[in-house]
């Protein structure tokens, strides 16, 4: 990828430059002509302010190429003064570094396009090469990496010898490779080594290095780099099966969060509950009204908001679920048909109420720092919400689990599904039983929506997309086995993240609900079938 | 007194009101009718534009309205229903007598009521960027079509990012299928392979976008600078952006220009991972012109809320509105037959500083912006083309469409072939 700053500066010998840099002073002259540059807001003038103020030496250089980059650089138009905001919010100007009280209202922020945001991180790959943060110079490295321009191999050659850095040594070494295999003049031996220690690194990049590598070049090479290209490949095809298997937990983990509260109010009570995607709904807006009385009350708390969002879209949802079971289902026991179609309206009436209290639109949830970005294993990227979500939803299956088991409410739930009539005539109050257990189906939706608002849009339509989902994975797994819903979410997400790339998107989906069906002829009662005399019940 | 004859004296009663109120409102007002859904999938996008519309109506009244008389909206909610949007538009020309409606977003609720439209002789205004291969004589398309957002916004990427290799993706009904069939012929037109567009659809509402994402990752990493085109609509683009942040593609690496994300779908998102990404569109809130500014100030004074954004299909319901009242004042006459044939020619500024004309198609001329999304929500505008871009019904780029063109003035056809000198052909 050439920058049109990288043809600029090739002709410069840019290892001198970077030495003169800390010694010289520039005073006066272009240095000063460049940073006016900025006011015009023009692309054009910005970028070839850029370059001339990258190898100008200048010692201001870098802090003003950073705050471009993160849009605090700032011009205005009429003096063509040019400031920038330090990360601590105190003001300076640009060219001198002198201290500035406040920043006109006529300044505006410096613009830029995708192009010049590019030529940036080259210039500040370049201004970093030596810099005293190890993290900064792999970073650096990186950017030569991905540039490959010539006119750096001096300056990489330097930074190369005095690194002592193990991971930054490895950069340094990767980013000289890359410069030597495109360079015209470099020996065959040269590319032969540098085709091998990109063969090392092994990535995707490292095999778009390869594959971009045409042209007229002595048969040995080509044949390396074929072979390379190869070996990079099969490697990265590995990657990918696990990667799938990686994305399919994931998947299932959401499926299983969306489905385990329909497991225990349909799987456990059979009342078909058509409302429930409305309680996952509820769950996410009560994250969002969390989060909105944190943004505007306590905003040191943002990433503790999810922390406090979970106790209370439980309590809000499942008061809800008591409330619907008490007023609606608790009439309509045994009729499945007209409980299916009271909660269906039931689930319209929620969806408005949503609406017209909070809108049509999309509501911003954030996600808590420690919920953003990623980090690689190997070659395959797991982000953090999903490994987050992917162990909440394990954590809170546990204490389903261990809450069935162990606690007096989870014993007399079980007596209850198992045989109604003996567990009455034993003592149970058994619509209090079936009130609480509707609750608890609930008010599991309403974490689970506080989960799925990380990864999805907090609208009144969140629900309604998990509906099907959730009962396909119920019935899938087996009615009334917690066991089953588990097995069934990761069944149908790994199956579903498989199929993904053979069949598309919408076909992968059709597929797996034609093997569903199928799979439900042959086993009517799911994965897990109950078994015994309560089945009949 | 019975029972039942309260019953029955009380219906009688809101019946005589009701007929009473109406019959008071036919004579001193113009009725137009909206046709937005107000619940279910759509509501989101299209609640603002039933508003917009009313906003509209309220700034001509205080104008002293249109032909001495006032405007009254007749509000109906076709509740993202499809069937229920013919129903809707059957009562509101029939039972309301409106002389205009403004309405639909999805192309299958305008497919839905064209019938009703043709056959009780209204007029629909459509907002909405859509496929185009359409030219109705009830209809008036004021959304771009695809000459008029998606062909521009490919040559930006060609010429200024030099893209090679393209990912086509959207959400799997007719319109991304439309658009990216002429896409796929337009980049082939331009000496693009084969290997080098991807093309991927996937449903409606698709929340797990990580094997797509990471899709786009590896065919971005071919040694050829990759953008992806993006004709996701509505709900799911929300978590495929929060992927493509969380996976790390920044638009340096691999920029994304997407056909349906305007302000109001960045306000459900933190735009900062996402900087850089692109829109087209033919209006963005930022453009700083005399007209959008007082717009956007009257529009939040009206809607009360100072953080209210605007959008493109608003500004596309505002030439509209304003292009119908010059053809109304023109004929002085609600007339729809008299109006249709008025409109043609009929010239309303728009709100980026120029003036839309509508055109024998029954299209309109609008500029086309290219937009960055920036880090708080809204769109730095990086491309503009140089003039105002007439809208093609037909796409020059389709086999079968080439040929044909809209004409509602001279040859009375909306899908005149060119070649056979007659009309009908496709679509007819």
């Amino acid at each position: 990828m050439l920058t049109r700053f990288c043809r600029k500066i090739r002709a410069l010998p840019f290892a001198a430059l970077l030495i003169f840099a800390s010694v010289l002073p520039v005073m006066a002259g272009p240095f000063e002509d460049a940073v006016a540059k900025f006011a015009n807001d023009e692309f054009t003038d910005t970028d070839e302010a850029i370059a001339t103020i990258t190898t100008s030496g200048n010692p201001r250089a870098y802090a003003i190429v950073s705050a471009l980059q993160d849009g605090r650089l700032s011009a205005d138009p009429d003096t063509k003064k040019v400031y920038i905001t330090q990360s601590d919010g105190k003001n300076s100007d640009a060219s001198t570094g002198a201290p500035v009280a406040s920043i006109p209202d006529s300044a505006a922020p410096v613009r830029l396009n995708n192009r010049l945001r590019r030529t940036v991180e080259a210039a500040l790959g370049a201004l970093t090469l030596q810099s005293p943060d190890p993290a900064k110079r792999i970073q650096a490295a990186q950017s030569v990496f991905k540039a490959h321009d010539e006119a750096m191999l001096p300056a990489v050659d330097s930074a190369l010898q005095k690194e002592t850095n193990k991971s930054a040594k490895l950069a340094f070494s990767e980013a000289r490779a890359a410069i030597l295999l495109f360079k015209e003049d470099a020996t065959d031996a040269e590319k032969l080594e540098a085709i091998g220690t990109i063969k090392a690194r092994g990535d995707q990049e490292a095999l778009a290095l390869l594959v971009g590598l045409s042209g007229e070049q002595p048969p040995a090479i080509a044949r390396a780099a074929a072979n390379a290209t190869a070996s990079i490949q099969s490697n990265l095809a590995m990657w990918s099966a696990v990667q799938n298997a990686w994305y399919g937990m994931s998947l299932g983990s959401v499926l299983l969060l969306a489905a385990i509260g329909l497991a225990i109010t349909f799987g456990v009570m059979g009342v078909i509950n058509m409302a429930h995607g409305e309680m996952v709904m509820i769950g996410a807006y009560v994250t969002f009204v969390v989060q909105e009385t944190i943004r505007t009350s306590y905003p040191g708390l943002f990433d503790y908001s999810l922390l406090i969002a979970v106790p209370l879209a439980f309590i809000v949802a499942g008061a809800i679920g008591i409330v619907i079971e008490r007023s609606i289902i608790r009439f309509l026991y045994g009729r499945p048909l007209e409980t299916l179609l009271a909660t269906w309206g039931l689930s319209l009436v929620l969806q408005q109420a949503v609406r017209t209290i909070f809108g049509p639109n999309n509501r911003e949830v954030g996600n808590p720092s420690w919920m953003s970005g990623a980090f690689e294993i190997g070659q395959i990227t797991i982000t953090y919400n999903r490994l987050w979500i992917l162990c909440f939803t394990l954590a809170v299956f546990a204490l389903l689990l261990a809450m069935l088991r162990y606690t007096s409410l989870g014993l007399e739930m079980r007596a209850v599904t198992q045989n109604r009539r003996m567990a009455a005539s034993m003592g149970i109050a058994t619509s209090r039983v079936d009130a609480l257990t509707f609750g608890l189906g609930s008010g599991i939706a309403g974490i689970a929506g506080v989960a799925l608002s990380q990864i999805d849009n907090v609208s009144p339509n969140l629900g309604q997309s998990y509906i099907i989902d959730s009962f396909m994975v119920v019935v899938f797994g087996g009615v009334g086995n917690l066991w089953g819903t588990l097995v069934g979410a990761f069944t149908l997400g790994i199956a579903n993240k498989f199929m993904e790339p053979v069949a598309g998107a919408v076909l992968g989906k059709i597929a797996i609900l034609v093997l569903i069906i199928f799979f439900i002829q042959k086993r009517p009662r799911g994965l897990f079938a109950l078994k015994g005399r309560a089945v009949e019940a | 007194m019975s029972r039942r004859r309260w019953l029955a004296a009380g219906a009688g009663l809101i019946l005589g009101l009701a007929a009473f109120t109406s019959a008071k409102a036919a004579d001193d007002t113009i009725k137009i009718g909206v046709l937005h859904s107000l619940s279910g999938t759509m509501a989101i996008s299209e609640t603002t534009l039933k508003d917009t519309i009313l906003f509209l109506i309220d700034e001509q009244n205080k104008k002293g309205g249109v032909l001495g008389k006032k405007l009254e909206a007749v509000v109906v909610d076709p509740a993202s229903n499809w069937p229920l949007f013919a129903e809707k538009a059957r009562e509101l020309i029939t039972k309301d007598k409106v002389a205009v409606v403004f309405g639909c977003w999805t192309s299958v609720s305008r497919k839905s009521v064209l019938p009703v439209f043709k056959e009780l002789n209204n007029i629909l205004f459509y907002p909405v960027q859509y496929e185009g291969e359409e030219s109705e004589r009830n209809v008036f398309y004021t959304g771009a079509a695809p000459n008029q957002q998606a062909i521009p916004a490919v040559d930006y990427l060609m010429k200024d990012e030099k893209v090679k290799r393209w990912v086509l993706a959207g959400t799997d009904y007719v319109y991304p299928r439309t658009t990216n069939k002429i896409l796929e012929a337009y980049l082939k037109s331009k000496g693009v392979k084969q290997d080098d567009i991807m093309i991927n659809y996937t449903p409606f509402g698709h929340s797990d976008w990580q094997t797509i994402v990471a899709d786009i990752k590896k065919f971005g990493s071919a040694g050829k600078k990759t953008a992806v085109v993006s004709t996701i609509n509505g709900d799911a683009n929300v978590p495929f952006y929060k992927e493509l942040g969380n996976q790390g593609i920044k638009a340096t690496d691999i920029p994304v220009v997407a056909f349906s994300v305007g302000e109001e779908e960045l306000a459900g998102i933190d735009t900062k991972p996402l900087i850089g990404h692109l829109a087209a569109w033919n209006y963005f809130e930022s453009i700083k012109t005399p007209g959008n500014e007082k717009f956007i100030k009257e529009w939040q004074a009206y809607t009360k809320n100072p953080k209210r954004t605007t959008n493109d299909p608003m500004e596309a319901h505002y030439i509209g509105f304003n292009m119908w009242v010059k053809a109304v004042e023109k004929v002085k006459s609600t007339d729809p037959d008299k109006v249709i044939d008025a409109l043609p020619g009929i010239e309303a500024p728009n709100l980026t500083g120029g003036v839309s004309k509508m055109l024998p198609n029954h299209h309109i001329t609008k500029p086309v912006f290219i937009g960055e999304i920036k880090g708080n929500g809204q769109f730095d505008v990086v491309w503009k083309t140089p003039g105002l871009v007439a809208g093609d019904a037909w796409s020059k780029e389709l086999e079968g469409s080439r040929d044909l063109i809209g004409d509602w003035v001279g040859k009375k056809c909306g899908n005149y072939n060119t070649k056979l000198n007659k009309c009908g052909g496709q679509g007819s």
